[in-house]
């Protein structure tokens, strides 16, 4: 065993591999292995596994931080780094170990479906993406995966995609965290420029100044909370418990929702000295923790509730990393470790009562006792961590941000801190209050028939998907009890972030201002709590969400407006703009360029002119006929007689492909016209007849002398000349059209062929739509 | 409508195949003299459009074509392959590389890797020729024939 952490510590770029490790088992499980989720869980697992044992075995007493870096695009200098200090190691393991467990616990709730298949693959890239966010060492990477996250979590959200609620979730949380996922990417440029670096160590050594940077500061405040669901941005979170239990549990509560946090814990360092950083961070978090408290008391759905306490808990840690405070951030890694905790356990116990007796009303709840007792004990002290009672390890952590935030040397901001956070801690022993409640209450008879309905789970299953709650709630109550030893060797190191020494974590602080504080937010908080009554309050959809819905409808509205304007569908409309900006284009070019050329010679051969004489005599024709179908023909003819002017020129390549594509053209147009009136009506014309003579001629005569002028305004050598030198010589080619074509300007073609497929592809679809669409009018002329 | 047997059978058996050779040669002649990819793929086109005019149907040795949209992806892979194979081997994207080869009794035959290039193109081309003919004109006539019946 002891050759095993060698080699794993021998490999330079081992977490860069397992970080990619984790995409490659998300791949792999969304296409050879779709059928088969259970082999492709147990894979996710190793991997899951693999990580935790790799961040100890290379950042747990290491001297300095472990750093691995891998180039990305290095003529700008940004590459993948990653930094294994205490904090990362710390976050990592919550990543690595509770995803471990969850989707543990996923391989029991999920029925093993497509939709299962999905959620794992989705689930392992989402884990390497936040495992790449808290060890990110610099700001590009960070983005990098940050967005990768903000993708997952759309499409976990969005997992039961034939739920409109949950679609409609999944995209108010994508638009809310993409936009601040814009504003880190802004700020990672504006740091570029300003600073020179995007680097979390350098940016601290250099503490860079100037209203650029501060700029840039504000910006990944906003990230931040649009992240971490903070005021005004908290209301996508709520509504992303659309997605099923498990994505709730991880994502939503305890890592990715911690993103923001993260981002806290790197850049407070740096910037908490600059502008109004702190007063945005308590006035957000302040906010928040308010806010979201206030809204789980009026919660009657066990999973809503927990929902918006996640919002107010995460208030609470938005204020003690945002801050910048040395104890506040030490006091701000323990609750996030509390909570990480806590949190997970009462969502996966929740997702068990919803799977074992079909519901999650706390007003329903009643009964549970008798049937899953050690569940419910479990859940309970998770819910007693939750609201920071004695001896949990969430009063240990409680009392140190209410200690950190008393002693803070950070001005009044400080005091308004405490004061939100004292309010807002009422909230969070009411609301948990409020949850023990309803699972302590005493069998309704009313119910209990409805819980009887339900299909019991088997042993196995009941025991895998309670282990994990059980498991939280013990450690809750270990970690409570061994609160200073767990603040030792757990949250000191994790809080590597400052230097300053910092008391510790402790059960019993003594009788002092913030014991004093903790007993009376308990002791009014459980008052609240025992006394708001279990009714649902308030509307089950938030102001912020009524808000964003409507900022959202009113953008696809205008959209939909400027399009119909733009694109109008007339085609003498487009044809009008085209003939209006051309014609205006030239003539000012005619009117400021110079001399018009002089023609020196009207043609080469006799030949030429019969064949311009004819295609013009074609083109009246066009114009005079009645028929289209006559008119169809008198086009191809136009065409025709220009091919035979190419190939008169010396450009037989032209020819040859004009040719083609005019016979082409012609039995398109015929095939087309099959729909269409025989004649042009007169009345469909679109301008009076005066008014598109005049723009004819026009068109005809400013064309030819804008070609003559350009042709005589070359003050370079023509580029043709250098292709035909190279053309032979490096492309190996002898035509040099088709070497242009296929080689020099190759992209060009690409995107030629490309643009091709799409437009074939959309007559395909037009016409399709337009036959589904008389086929319906003429069933429903049968039924009428 | 009438139909023509004859001029059916003469197009179906010799002409397409006789313009798929063409096309074939104009191909790959492309890279030295007239012709490419592009005209190669309408000359295929145009041969299926007769097809379609003499015979009201779009047959590959009388089975109904399917798919032309395939066709198209085919293409357009084949480009792109050829477009990104160079960076595998280190060189920039798009760059030719040149094949001397010396068959005995031929003689030296050069190939240019960017004649893969050129044959996506030709199959691009063809399948859009063959989208828009069954669009425009196989599912044209359903249209008609629905017509005909809602106005009985």
């Amino acid at each position: 065993m002891l050759v095993l952490p060698s080699v794993i510590a021998a490999q330079t770029n081992l977490l860069s591999l397992l970080v990619l490790a984790h995409f490659l088992v998300g791949a792999l499980m969304l296409t050879v292995l779709r059928r088969r989720p259970v082999i492709g869980a147990a894979f996710g697992i190793v991997v899951l596994a693999a990580m935790a044992i790799s961040v100890v075995v290379n950042g747990v007493g290491a001297s300095s931080p472990h750093t691995e870096s891998t180039d990305w695009i290095p003529e700008l200098g940004f590459g993948i780094n990653f930094a294994l200090d205490g904090f990362g190691v710390l976050m990592a393991l919550i990543v690595s170990i509770l995803g471990a467990a969850v989707l543990a616990y996923s391989l029991f709730y999920f029925e093993h479906d497509g939709t299962y298949s999905r959620f794992v693959g989705l689930f392992m890239a989402f884990a390497g993406a936040m495992t790449g966010v808290v060890l990110a060492s610099d700001l590009f990477t960070m983005f990098v995966f940050w967005e990768l996250t903000s993708i997952c979590s759309f499409l976990l959200i969005g997992l039961n995609d034939t739920s409109e609620t949950a679609r409609k979730a999944a995209v108010r949380a994508l638009l809310t965290t993409g936009a601040g996922g814009l504003c880190l990417l802004a700020a990672v440029g504006g740091l570029q420029v300003a600073a020179g670096t995007v680097s979390f160590a350098e940016l601290a050594a250099n503490s860079p100044q100037g209203s650029l940077v501060q700029a840039s500061a504000m910006l990944i405040l906003l990230a931040a909370f649009t992240k971490s669901a903070q005021f005004p941005f908290h209301f996508w979170l709520p509504g992303a418990m659309a997605a099923p239990t498990p994505v709730s549990a991880y994502l939503h509560s305890a890592t990715m929702v911690k993103a923001g946090v993260v981002l806290l814990a790197r850049t407070s360092p740096i910037f908490a000295e600059i502008g109004p950083w702190r007063w945005w961070i308590v006035l957000a978090g302040g906010i928040t923790m308010i806010l979201g408290g206030v809204r789980a008391l009026g919660q009657t759905d066990a999973k809503l509730l927990l929902a918006h306490s996640t919002v107010s808990q995460l208030g609470l840690l938005t204020i003690l990393f945002g801050i910048g405070w040395g104890p506040a951030t030490y006091a701000g890694v323990a609750h996030l470790l509390a909570h990480a905790v806590f949190k997970v356990g009462l969502f996966l116990g929740v997702g068990v009562i919803d799977h074992n007796i079909g519901t999650r009303d706390i007003r329903k709840l009643g009964g549970l006792r008798k049937k899953m007792p050690v569940t419910v004990a479990a859940l309970v002290a998770s819910a007693l961590s939750m609201a920071g009672m004695i001896p949990l390890f969430g009063f240990a952590t409680k009392e140190k941000s209410l200690v950190a935030l008393l002693d803070a040397e950070v001005g009044g901001v400080a005091t308004v801190a405490l004061i939100a956070v004292l309010i807002g801690s009422v909230f969070s022993v009411a609301y948990s209050v409020r949850l023990i409640r309803g699972l302590l209450l005493p069998q309704d008879d009313e119910h209990a028939h409805e819980s009887a309905e339900h299909h019991e789970a088997s042993a196995v299953s009941k025991f895998v998907l309670s282990s994990p709650v059980i498991v939280a709630g013990a450690v809750s109550l270990v970690f409570g009890l061994l609160a200073s030893t767990v603040g030792k060797w757990l949250v000191a190191p994790g809080s590597s972030l400052e230097q300053e020494a910092v008391s510790k974590l402790a059960l019993w602080p003594g009788l002092n201002t913030p014991f004093v504080m903790s007993i009376v937010v308990l002791a009014v908080g459980a008052t609240v709590g025992m006394t708001v009554p279990l009714v649902q309050k308030g509307s089950a959809a938030s102001i912020g969400e009524s808000v964003f819905d409507r900022v959202y409808d009113s953008v696809i509205g205008s959209a939909k407006r400027v399009t119909s304007v733009a694109q109008s569908g007339s085609l003498p409309a487009y044809v009008a703009v085209v003939i209006a900006i051309v014609g205006a284009a030239i003539t000012v070019s005619l009117v400021t360029g110079g001399d018009l050329p002089t023609i020196t010679r009207f043609s080469e051969s006799w030949v030429q002119v019969v064949i311009a004489a004819l295609t013009v005599v074609f083109t009246l024709g066009v114009v005079k006929v009645r028929l289209r179908f006559t008119a169809a023909l008198l086009l191809g003819g136009v065409g025709f007689g220009v091919a035979m002017l190419f190939v008169l020129h010396g450009a037989p390549d032209l020819a040859l492909t004009q040719l083609l594509v005019e016979t082409l053209t012609i039995v398109v147009f015929l095939l087309a016209m099959r729909r269409m009136p025989r004649d042009f009506s007169p009345s469909s014309q679109w301008a009076p007849r005066s008014i598109r003579v005049a723009a004819a001629v026009f068109i005809g005569i400013a064309v030819p002398l804008f070609a003559a002028n350009v042709v005589a305004s070359r003050t370079e050598s023509s580029v043709s000349e250098e292709y035909v030198a190279r053309s032979l010589t490096e492309a190996g080619g002898r035509n040099v059209v088709n070497v242009i074509l296929v080689d020099f300007r190759g992209f060009d073609t690409m995107g030629e062929i490309t643009v091709l497929a799409l437009a074939a592809m959309g007559v395909a679809n037009l016409v399709r739509m337009a036959s589904r669409e008389r086929r319906s009018k003429t069933s429903e002329g049968v039924v009428s | 409508m009438k139909r023509s047997v004859i001029l059916e059978e003469l197009v179906d058996r010799w002409l397409v195949k006789v313009s798929v050779l063409v096309a074939v040669y104009i191909t790959f002649r492309g890279h030295n003299a007239p012709g490419g990819g592009f005209a190669g793929g309408l000359i295929v086109g145009a041969a299926f459009v007769l097809r379609y005019l003499t015979g009201r149907q779009l047959t590959i040795a009388r089975r109904p074509l399917q798919h032309p949209s395939r066709l198209v992806g085919f293409g357009l892979l084949l480009a792109i392959v050829t477009v990104i194979t160079p960076l595998a081997v280190g060189a920039t994207a798009l760059e030719s590389h040149i094949w001397k080869l010396s068959i005995p009794a031929i003689g030296e035959v050069k190939y240019v890797s960017s004649t893969f290039f050129d044959l996506g193109v030709f199959f691009v081309v063809i399948g859009v020729v063959l989208m828009v003919l069954v669009s425009l004109g196989s599912e044209g006539d359903r249209i008609s024939v629905d017509d005909g019946r809602s106005s009985q």
